[in-house]
């Protein structure tokens, strides 16, 4: 579990840093999922005194390139934008050209769509147990939690064709029907997944060495959080209500009976009591629907070629990790004119210099980690 | 909404969109308003932008969260777009600001909400607009060495673009 | 039954008939063999160990792919890093960088002396056997602070001073637990310690105090040969890659085989002193039991015992995240350190009294 560390520059050979200071790197090549991140950490002895991301090792100007994709095929980039909830994002890119042209989801299409966003927030959380856990130290829960992963990898593959890029998602519904054998597998996940997750809270959550670890570790307080734009969990862990799902609800979310899970204290352990409570509601969901998807259409007709209307569109989406906006802004062709992505990661890193300011460096692993940052969804 | 929060002193109940579209003329009379679309669309000229933004995140509408910043080339003009939010009453208002193509230059808007930090270097990085005042505006996401802005209509790169 | 002795006195009288006045030095040419091949099987044995217990851990199979079940994954491991590179970073003092991972594996090697392994298979019966034991494994810490100051790296040096810092914090609990049962069995020396527990283990007899001296004396090792989850200092910690980064090839051979010594003879230790060490399982005045128990060898019952420690060990490992380093101190001198104190009055007040078992 090497991070590439090198010493750029100390206060000998720098005279913008005052004695006793020294620049070290920590990546781009992480262990532990982050992606490649580069941080460059400004120490003075084990303080931290000033962190820069280096970004952009893995910038694949999807912006520029949507450009010239068509209103179907621009949609599966953003799959491989934040990797772990590649459904959430296509459907983000759905709304969007279904709002410009006006396209009514059938309802079996809704219950398909949350059931699978749900399933990919399930997902995308029980991975970033497993790495945030083994950046702590503890090795085991990331085993546990790819086990759960895996189940819910196999049941996508059935029904979706692939296990992390699932194209699934088009404007006006999704793409096949489900499988016959979904509706067994998700229930008989559904009922081995509660236990698993006690079991990994009494594994994880419960250790006094890791809420040594994390308590009080990383604190951002709600008006830091608001200021800094950031979303989701990392935001909810500081008391800002602002789930997508309740606030502007979307695909049928507004029909559903969940809790938005909220904490005050705004430290690297409420992130983490906040996500395990978000798998929760998000199995609670799933609940709700998986009895009862509605008969019919899994795809509203439309034409081949989508041409949005001249005008500009936004839609959000909750994504694992926060507010994913795409905002198009189309003059009438068949591909858009301007596409941007307001992703969250990015507004959530840029919290990270003021967060782990002041802190020692053995405390940067768990302010990071607690992030829950993919580095694809910063650099686009 | 938690309606058992003790609300500041200039906490202002949501403005429809008519009480919104007066008090901004009021305060710009230079800014032009439309709301045919789903929320309310406000065009300022540069030079008042940073006034309005102060207004807008200290005065009564309070909207703290700017969640999108956007550059976008019109090919005769750049401009950019703020969306903004309030945390408390999810009441939305869209800024969009015209540019000099020649000169792009606008005030930063970083001490106000401080999320405009890194999303200004990418619009900085990508359409070549220049935030008077930011604290450190150099390349986010591009390699230092990089010539040109990439996003913009005109930029030509025979080797990676390929024209389908 | 076998019996070492027998054996031994049987080599003994044919060296004397055969060589003379060589015989001593025979002797112990044969005895630093068998010590280095000891070293040999048990570093292979035990990294193998590490890793299959690691994977059933984690619901997976380990090596199963080399030799039967796995078993020949250590010599294919072993023959890896002798062909490896051995890199000496161009600035390094030369002569302390090739000298520590020797110094580490000098003292793993001169702690097997005093240890019994077997009813009469004890190399050195020294009558001050436990001191030396931790006498000589604090000079480890200058073999750990050579590596780090001799790779002439910022961050093995930082590395090293984290690690020596906690090994030495670490033998003061690790002594003072020690200490209990030395109070309670009234003699250094290792025969002495293990003849004491012919009527039961100490850790039963001497109920409380042996209690909290043996889980203190768990914690205490686990810190002191940097194993999780007090590993900060090790490969495993976020930044620095510890006081071995610059080792490669054999030489990091060399410090990972003295690590998993070093596991083995504190788990020895504390199996000697806590459990018994060879001495069966005996229960005082039930005699069918104990004769029941004599039947099984006394080498098979060492191995056990040690090996069921060295199992806790590397369970902790894979079960508890890291302490970070001022967390680690804390413990140490906050918490062990007074609950140790306290202990040893305790038990001295108890041997006194009479009050064990």
């Amino acid at each position: 579990m090497y991070a590439e560390t090198q010493i750029i520059s100390t206060s000998e050979n720098n005279p913008q840093l005052s004695e006793g200071q020294l620049v070290i790197n920590v990546g781009p090549q992480h262990p532990a999922t982050h992606g490649v991140l580069h941080l460059v950490i400004t120490l003075e002895g084990e303080t931290i005194v000033k962190i820069e991301p280096h970004l952009g090792y893995i910038h694949r100007s999807i912006e520029k390139m949507s450009e010239s994709l068509s209103y179907r095929q621009f949609i599966y980039v953003t799959s491989r934008m934040d990797y772990l909830s590649a459904h959430i994002n296509n459907l983000g890119c759905a709304l969007c050209v279904e709002k410009g042209m006006q396209i009514e989801v059938p309802a079996r299409a809704q219950a398909i769509r949350i059931i699978m966003s749900e399933l990919t927030r399930i997902a995308s959380h029980e991975l970033w147990i497993g790495a945030m856990a083994m950046d702590l130290g503890a090795m085991t829960p990331f085993f546990y939690t790819f086990r759960e992963r895996e189940t819910i990898n196999d049941i996508m593959e059935q029904t979706c064709g692939a296990r992390l890029t699932m194209n699934y998602m088009v404007p006006g519904g999704v793409m096949y029907d489900l499988h016959p054998e979904f509706v067994t597998r998700v229930r008989a996940f559904i009922t081995q997944f509660k236990d698993k997750v006690t079991e990994l809270e009494d594994l994880v959550t419960n250790n006094i060495i890791f809420r040594n670890r994390t308590e009080g570790i990383g604190i951002l307080s709600k008006e830091d959080a608001i200021s800094f734009g950031c979303t989701g969990p990392v935001a909810r862990a500081s008391g800002v209500d602002g789930d997508i799902r309740k606030r502007f609800p979307y695909t049928g979310y507004e029909q559903l009976d969940f809790e938005q899970c909220l904490h005050q204290a705004g430290d690297s352990f409420a992130r983490y009591i906040v996500r395990i409570r978000e798998m929760y509601q998000s199995i609670r969901i799933i609940e709700q629907l998986i009895d009862q998807i509605p008969e019919g259409d899994f795809q509203a007709k439309t034409k081949a070629v989508i041409k949005l209307p001249k005008g500009e569109f936004y839609t959000r989406v909750e994504t694992a990790r926060g507010e994913l906006g795409v905002y198009i802004i189309s003059e009438g062709g068949t591909t858009p004119y301007r596409i941007k992505y307001r992703s969250p990661g990015f507004s959530n890193l840029s919290a990270l210099d003021h967060m782990a300011r002041g802190s020692k460096i053995g405390d940067l692993m768990a302010t990071m980690g607690t992030l829950d940052l993919v580095i694809p969804d910063i650099d686009r | 909404m938690n309606k058992s929060e003790i609300l500041p002193p200039n906490f202002h109940e949501q403005m429809t969109k008519e009480e919104m579209t007066s008090w901004i003329l009021g305060i710009e009379p230079a800014a032009t308003t439309d709301d045919t679309g789903e929320w309310l669309v406000v065009q300022v000229p540069v030079a008042q932008w940073k006034n309005l933004a102060t207004q807008l995140r200290k005065g009564p509408p309070a909207l703290d969260f700017l969640y999108c910043i956007t550059a976008v080339d019109w090919k005769t003009h750049l401009s950019m777009v703020y969306h903004l939010r309030s945390s408390r009453t999810d009441e939305t208002l869209v800024v969009k600001v015209q540019l000099d193509r020649e000169k792009p230059q606008i005030e930063t808007v970083c001490d106000i909400w401080r999320t405009a930090e890194f999303h200004e270097r990418e619009a900085f990085e990508m359409f070549g607009i220049i935030f008077l005042n930011h604290p450190d505006l150099r390349k986010l996401i591009l390699p230092d060495d990089f010539n040109g802005y990439p996003m913009r209509k005109d930029f030509e790169d025979p080797v990676n673009m390929i024209k389908l | 039954m076998f019996s070492f002795q027998q054996w031994a006195a049987q080599i003994h009288s044919f060296l004397l008939e055969k060589t003379g006045t060589y015989t001593l030095l025979i002797e112990c040419i044969i005895i630093g063999l068998l010590a280095i091949s000891l070293f040999a099987i048990l570093g292979l044995v035990l990294m193998l160990m590490e890793r299959k217990v690691a994977a059933h851990i984690q619901i997976r199979m380990g090596p199963n792919r080399v030799g039967p079940a796995g078993m020949l994954q250590t010599v294919a491991d072993t023959l890896k890093l002798l062909m490896k590179e051995g890199l000496v970073p161009r600035l390094a003092d030369k002569f302390l960088f090739n000298l520590a991972p020797f110094l580490v594996m000098m003292v793993a090697m001169m702690l097997l002396a005093p240890i019994a392994f077997a009813r009469g298979v004890q190399i050195w019966d020294i009558n001050i056997g436990v001191l030396y034991i931790t006498a000589v494994s604090s000079v480890s810490v200058i073999g750990v602070m050579m590596a780090g100051w001799s790779s002439n790296n910022k961050f093995a040096m930082l590395g090293a001073m984290r690690s020596g810092a906690q090994i030495v914090s670490y033998e003061l609990s690790a002594g003072f637990s020690i200490l209990c049962i030395v109070v309670l069995s009234g003699s250094l020396q290792i025969s002495d310690i293990i003849a004491s527990q012919e009527s039961g283990w100490w850790l039963f007899r001497g109920h409380i105090p042996a209690l909290i001296a043996f889980v203190i004396y768990i914690i205490a090792v686990t810190a002191e040969t940097n194993r999780a989850p007090f590993d900060l200092a090790e490969a495993e910690s976020e930044l620095t890659a510890g006081f071995h980064t610059e080792y490669s090839g054999m030489r990091f051979a060399l410090f990972f085989l003295a690590e998993y010594i070093n596991i083995f003879i504190v788990c020895a230790l504390g199996a000697t002193l806590f459990l018994g060490g060879w001495m069966p399982l005996h229960i005082a005045h039930w005699d069918g039991f104990n004769h029941l128990m004599d039947w099984i060898p006394s080498s098979v019952w060492f191995m056990g015992k040690t090996f069921f420690l060295i199992f806790l060990i590397m369970w902790f490992r894979w079960t508890f995240p890291r302490l970070r380093v001022d967390q680690l101190l804390n413990l140490e001198w906050k918490y062990l350190l007074p609950i140790g104190l306290l202990n040893l009055l305790l038990v001295t007040w108890i041997a006194i009294k009479g009050w064990h078992f």
